[in-house]
C-alpha cells in the first residue's frame, strides 16, 4: 500500500469537524493534527474519541511538525490572514476554506488543476462552490453578459462567522462568478430561511447570454455534465428541475434569462442533512486537499 | 395632549415593486416635490428590494437608484431622504455609495428572526453619521414576546427605531397592538410598517399609533407591492381627525397623488384575488407579480403558486421559489 500524506486541520469548530470525519475517509490521507484554541471545544473531544492527535495551540502545534504536508484552515478569515504566511514558509500546501481570499479561488470542477501547485487556494464560499461550476458549464456554450446566484441557507445552519461578515459572502461569490465562472459581471445574493424543519440548501442560477440566440440543448447538455462533475465529490449536489428559459426586461433590452435551481443535501454524517452549504465546502476542500497531497508525493518521489 | 408620529413615504421605494422598478428621474423629482411640499418628513428611495436589488432575480432598474436618490436629495427642501439595505442583498459599500449621492437615514431590514445579520451594517450606518432604523420583516411569522427579543438585537446594535413590518399584510389589528406592546419597552421607538392585502392598512397603522407606534410608513395612492400600502394622503386625513400631529398637509398630499402619481402608476394596487390571497397565506407582498407573470408563463393559477409558497414558509426576498413552485406546479398538471 502506498504510504499516506499527513494533513492536519485547523479550526474544530462545526467546518473543521466535519472535514476531520471525511478526511478520515480519504485511505491516501493520515490526519496527524486536529488542532484549535478553544480548550472547551466539542470539536477536540470528538477527534480525541477518534484517536486523532489534537492540539489547542492552535497553529504552532502544525508547524511543529515537518511531516504535515497539506493544511485545512478552517478557523477565520482573521486568524488566516495571520496563519498564511507562516504555512507558507513552512513549505505546506493550504486549502483555505476561511473568507479570506488570500489564494487563487478554487472550485474543483472547475479550475483546479490551473491551481495545484499554488501554495495556498481558497474555496471561496458555500454558495459560490454550489454556483461558479454552473456559469462556467453556461459561460462555455453561451458567453456570459451577466450572472446571478441566489443562495437560500436553513438558518439553522448559518454561524456566526456568517452572520457577522454576511457581505463578505456577497462580494467574494460575486467576483468568483466573475474570475473563475467567466461571466462578464457577477452578481451575488444570500437569504437564511428560519423554516422548520430546516430547508435543504437551495441555489438559484440566473444568466444572461451576450447573445440572444441560445441553443437550450446545448445548454442542457453542459450543466448536466457540470453537475454530474460535481457531484462525483459532492454526492447531495443535484438540479432541482431541469434548467429553464425566461425573457427579461435589463439595461441591454430584453434579453433571455437561463435559470437554473439547484439543491444540496449534506452527507448527513456529522452535520445534519440541511446543512447541504457546509458540507459542499468541506467535500470541496477533501478533494482538493487530496490532489494537492497526491500532487505533493508525485513531486517527492520523482525528486 | 396631542401626540405625535413621524411619516416615512415609501412611493420611490415600495411603489417601485409595481413600478416594475423602472421610475425615471423625473417622476422621482415631481413626487419628492409633492411629499416635501406635503410636509412628509421622511422620503425613502431605492430599488424596491433595498439598494442592490436590481437583479434578474428581483427586476433590474432602468434608472440606477443612486441617480435617483441624488435627484430626490436635489429637490426636497425639509425632507430627509432615506434608503432600503437589505443585509445579504445590499452591502455596506452600496450604503456608502448612497451615503455619497444624498442619502441622510437608512432603514436596515432583516427576516424578523434573523436580525443578527445586521450588525455590521448598523456600525457601518454609525460610522457613515446615518440614523438608522431598524426594520423587522414578515412579521406576522413570529410570536411578539419573541419578535421583541429580535427588535431588542437591533436596537443593541444602535437602532433608532425598529419597525414590525407586515410584509405579507397578513395581520389583523390585534396582531399590530400585541406585537407593538410587546416591543415598545424594549426599543428607543417602534414603527409599523403596513400592507393592505386584507384591506387593513390605514386601519392597522391606526391600531398601531394608538398602542405607541412612533413612526408609520405610507405610498401616494398606497402605490406599493401586493394590494399596496397605506396611503399617506389617507393618513394625513386620518391622523388630523385623532388629534395625532404628523405635519401632513391632507389637500396638497391628495393633489400630488392625483396629479402625479395616479397618471404614473401602472395599475392602482387593490386587494383583488391574487393580493387578498398574499395576505391570507402570508407570503411576502411583492410575489404578487412575479407569481402573476410565472403563472401566466407556465399556465398556472397565480393563487395556488402563493398558497404553497405560504406553505413552504418563503421568507423575503425569495422570488427564485416562485420559479420553483411553478415548475413544479406545472409539472405535476402535465402529469395529471
Amino acid at each position: 500500500m502506498r504510504e499516506q500524506v499527513k494533513v492536519a486541520v485547523l479550526g474544530t469548530g462545526n467546518i473543521g469537524t466535519d472535514l476531520l470525519f471525511k478526511l478520515r475517509r480519504r485511505p491516501s490521507l493520515e490526519v496527524a493534527m486536529f488542532a484549535g484554541v478553544d480548550p472547551a471545544s466539542t470539536g477536540i473531544a470528538r477527534a480525541t474519541a477518534l484517536c486523532v492527535p489534537t492540539s489547542t495551540d492552535g497553529i504552532d502545534a502544525i508547524l511543529a511538525d515537518d511531516e504535515i504536508v497539506v493544511v485545512f484552515d478552517a478557523s477565520s478569515a482573521k486568524a488566516h490572514r495571520r496563519h498564511a504566511p507562516l504555512l507558507e514558509d513552512a513549505g505546506k500546501l493550504t486549502v483555505d476554506l476561511t473568507p479570506a481570499a488570500i489564494g487563487p479561488l478554487v472550485v474543483p470542477a472547475v479550475n483546479l488543476d490551473e491551481h495545484l501547485d499554488a501554495p495556498n487556494v481558497n474555496l471561496i464560499t458555500c454558495g459560490g462552490q454550489a454556483t461558479v461550476p454552473i456559469v462556467r458549464a453556461l459561460h462555455e456554450v453561451a458567453p456570459l453578459r451577466y450572472a446571478e446566484m441566489v443562495s437560500t441557507i436553513s438558518s439553522a445552519s448559518a454561524g456566526p462567522g456568517t452572520r457577522q461578515n454576511i457581505d463578505e459572502f456577497t462580494y467574494t461569490t460575486a467576483r468568483a462568478l466573475e474570475r473563475v465562472g467567466g461571466a462578464a459581471h457577477g452578481k451575488a445574493i444570500i437569504i437564511l430561511n428560519p423554516a422548520d424543519p430546516p430547508i435543504l440548501m437551495a441555489n438559484t442560477v440566473m444568466a444572461i447570454p451576450e447573445s440572444p440566440d441560445v441553443d437550450e440543448e446545448a445548454i442542457r447538455d453542459a450543466v448536466n455534465r457540470m453537475v454530474a462533475g460535481v457531484a462525483d465529490y459532492v454526492p447531495g449536489y443535484r438540479l432541482k428541475a431541469p434548467v429553464s428559459l425566461d425573457e427579461q426586461e435589463t439595461p441591454w433590452g430584453r434579453m433571455p434569462v437561463i435559470i437554473v435551481l439547484l439543491q444540496v443535501e449534506g452527507a448527513g454524517e456529522f452535520l445534519p442533512k440541511y446543512a447541504g452549504n457546509l458540507d459542499i465546502m468541506t467535500s470541496a476542500a477533501a478533494r482538493v486537499g487530496e490532489l494537492m497531497a497526491l500532487g505533493a508525493a508525485r513531486h517527492e518521489a520523482a525528486s | 395632549m396631542s401626540r405625535r408620529v413621524r411619516v416615512t413615504d415609501t412611493t420611490l421605494r415600495d411603489g417601485s415593486h409595481p413600478m416594475r422598478h423602472r421610475y425615471l428621474p423625473e417622476q422621482v423629482e415631481a413626487i419628492v416635490r409633492g411629499l416635501d411640499g406635503g410636509g412628509v418628513p421622511v422620503i425613502e428611495v431605492s430599488h424596491g428590494d433595498g439598494l442592490g436589488g436590481s437583479s434578474l432575480q428581483y427586476g433590474m432598474s432602468a434608472t440606477s437608484e443612486l441617480e435617483l436618490i441624488e435627484r430626490a436629495r436635489r429637490v426636497a427642501q425639509r425632507a430627509r431622504i432615506a434608503v432600503l439595505l437589505l443585509p445579504g442583498v445590499g452591502t455596506r459599500r452600496d450604503l456608502a455609495a448612497a451615503v455619497e449621492h444624498g442619502a441622510q437615514a437608512v432603514r436596515i431590514a432583516t427576516h424578523c428572526t434573523e436580525a443578527d445579520i445586521s450588525e455590521q451594517h448598523f456600525a457601518v450606518a454609525a460610522e457613515l453619521g446615518l440614523d438608522a432604523i431598524g426594520f423587522l420583516m414578515m412579521a406576522h411569522m413570529l410570536a411578539p414576546d419573541v419578535l421583541a427579543e429580535q427588535a431588542a438585537l437591533m436596537a443593541s446594535y444602535g437602532a433608532s427605531c425598529v419597525y414590525i413590518v407586515d410584509s405579507a399584510g397578513a395581520m389583523v389589528p390585534d396582531d399590530v397592538r400585541r406585537r407593538v406592546e410587546a416591543i415598545l419597552p424594549r426599543v428607543p421607538a417602534v414603527g409599523f410598517h403596513a400592507h393592505n392585502n386584507l384591506g387593513l392598512a390605514i386601519g392597522n397603522t391606526v391600531a398601531a399609533v394608538e398602542t405607541g407606534a412612533a413612526q408609520i410608513d405610507g405610498c401616494l395612492r398606497g402605490l406599493g407591492a401586493g394590494a399596496g400600502n397605506a396611503a399617506t394622503e389617507l393618513l394625513a386625513a386620518v391622523l388630523d381627525r385623532m388629534d395625532v400631529e404628523s405635519g401632513l398637509d391632507v389637500f396638497s398630499l391628495s393633489d400630488a397623488a392625483e396629479h402625479v402619481v395616479k397618471p404614473v402608476m401602472p395599475f392602482q394596487p387593490f386587494p383583488d384575488r391574487e393580493s387578498l390571497t398574499i395576505g391570507y397565506a402570508g407570503v411576502y407582498s411583492t410575489f404578487l407579480l412575479h407569481a402573476k407573470r410565472h403563472g401566466k408563463r407556465l399556465g398556472i393559477d397565480p393563487r395556488e403558486i402563493l398558497i404553497e409558497l405560504g406553505r413552504r414558509r418563503a421568507v423575503a426576498g425569495q422570488e427564485d421559489w416562485i420559479v420553483d413552485v411553478a415548475l413544479e406546479l406545472a409539472s405535476a398538471a402535465t402529469q395529471r
